[in-house]
């Protein structure tokens, strides 16, 4: 009973911070529409530069780049608050230059990404601009801005400083850390547990929730389409499933950052998956793609389609969930932007309410991607690793198999 | 003027999964409503075809997106 208490306790307290942080986010961007508006107009916008030149309070709020602005990584992270006021917790930087290896903490940029503040470090002076770092220039050009940039025939922008190899602690990867760490903690607590009681006793606390779970993508996932060989493959699809969960979920809360919704991170799972696949199959797998059941005369193009396939299924899975993750964000912050777009708090309710159910709606889809991503996965591996009789039909053993599990 | 044309490709490409994952979700109620004790397989088989027509879409979303 007191636990009970307890829990509920911290659940209250843990919405609150959520909505202090809510409220405290939408009091800052509503507290600097006034300064902009006001007589020294004319220096702040210098000091912001490029994109931010022509802030004048009748221009349409950009949500399209401020939706970009949230979904992408940076070099420090950011809390609330705009440009010189906002609160941020600074992040390593570690570049790469022709003089060896260089760290410092973001702060060093204070918050500008338009390549108008320099950071000099060891006697080298780098400046950040829309969140990559270059090597600044000598002398700032017109926008204040310490970069060559040139513009060609088509009006595209070409930056000629040199962009140092970037290896820094980003927020993205801060994010992978923390939810590296939470994964760590939660799950070894868990096998202690195992450890201690055995399989005899139901599962208590943690296990209970956790247990579920990881049955579940045992027996349906792993053993319902790898076949009996999917025990090996059983630690990779829980580990892929839970970081997928826990990054989906914390991406939902405000303030952290976007890392299921980063293609790169995505694209490190999908090759895993497109590894395992190519290394686990079998003579039956790469039968089927340099001896389909075919026509001979057809296998020039079969052939080529079927290797294209080989790629194309791993490049599937890193789109679904890279653009499932970012569109949801993107949605959310559209639909909270509204109430700025129209200037007026009439349309709060709308904007709040659809805010919140697709908020809502993300967290199914955040369950749904974990899901189908080990899924496809499983099915993949699956397809590598199935023995096949002659005339393709799945062996009797592992028909029997498939059966027992639905 | 790229921009506004990219935009309606987006839509397009919407329309083709809302046809889609509609016809997948309609099938699927239908089979499950003519056999219920089915309706755990159905709803997995269901998921996956949803995610690949979801896939395709988003394919054309994140074109559309990018120029």
């Amino acid at each position: 009973m007191t636990s009970k208490i307890s829990t509920h306790k911290r659940f209250t307290s843990i919405c609150f911070v959520i909505f202090a942080l809510f409220f405290s986010l939408s009091f800052n961007l509503k507290a600097s529409e006034p300064i902009e508006s006001s007589g020294d107009e004319a220096v702040l916008s210098q000091g912001h530069a490029t994109s931010h030149t022509e802030e004048d309070p009748n221009k349409p709020v950009d949500i399209a780049s401020i939706a970009f602005e949230h979904i992408l990584d940076s070099h420090s992270w950011h809390l609330f608050g705009d440009h010189e006021d906002a609160v941020s917790m600074p992040l390593p930087v570690i570049l790469k230059t022709d003089n060896g290896i260089v760290t410092f903490m973001s702060s060093a940029f204070h918050h500008d990404t338009h390549g108008t503040h320099v950071a000099e470090i060891n006697g080298q002076r780098f400046v950040n601009f829309k969140e990559t770092i270059y090597l600044a220039s000598d002398f700032p050009n017109e926008h204040g801005q310490y970069l060559n940039i040139q513009k060609d025939e088509k009006g595209e922008e070409t930056i000629t400083n040199v962009a140092p190899l970037d290896f820094s602690i980003t927020k993205n990867a801060t994010q992978l850390f923390l939810s590296a760490l939470v994964l760590i903690l939660l799950f070894t607590s868990v096998a202690k547990a195992y450890k201690k009681t055995g399989v005899t006793t139901a599962p208590k606390g943690k296990q209970s929730f956790l247990e579920p779970l990881i049955v579940f993508v045992r027996d349906d996932l792993a053993k319902g389409n790898i076949g009996e060989k999917g025990e090996k493959f059983t630690p990779y699809l829980l580990t892929v499933f839970f970081i997928i969960l826990i990054n989906n979920v914390l991406g939902l809360i405000p303030i952290s950052a976007n890392l299921t919704g980063n293609i790169a991170f995505t694209l490190v799972l999908s090759v895993f998956t497109l590894l395992l696949t190519v290394f686990n199959g079998n003579k039956n797998y790469w039968g089927h793609i340099f001896t389909p059941h075919a026509p001979k005369a057809l296998w020039i193009i079969l052939i080529p389609i079927e290797i294209i396939g080989v790629f194309t299924k791993p490049f599937a899975l890193m789109i679904r969930l890279f653009a499932n993750i970012s569109a949801g964000h993107i949605i959310i912050i559209s639909l909270v932007g509204l109430i700025f777009m129209f200037k007026s708090l009439l349309i709060s309710p709308i904007a709040v309410g659809f805010a919140l159910f697709i908020d809502v709606l993300e967290v199914l889809v955040a369950v749904l991607q974990a899901y189908i991503f080990t899924l496809l996965t499983a099915l993949f591996i699956g397809s590598a690793v199935a023995d096949h009789n002659e005339d393709g039909q799945h062996d009797s053993a592992d028909e029997k198999l498939v059966g027992e599990h639905h | 003027m790229v921009g506004s044309i990219s935009v309606v490709g987006a839509g397009l490409a919407v329309i083709g999964a809302g046809i889609g994952i509609g016809q997948i979700g309609g099938h699927a109620m239908d089979a499950i409503a003519r056999q219920p004790e089915a309706s755990g397989k159905i709803t997995t088989t269901m998921l996956i075809a949803a995610a690949l027509v979801e896939g395709v879409a988003l394919f054309g979303v994140v074109v559309a997106l990018i120029k």
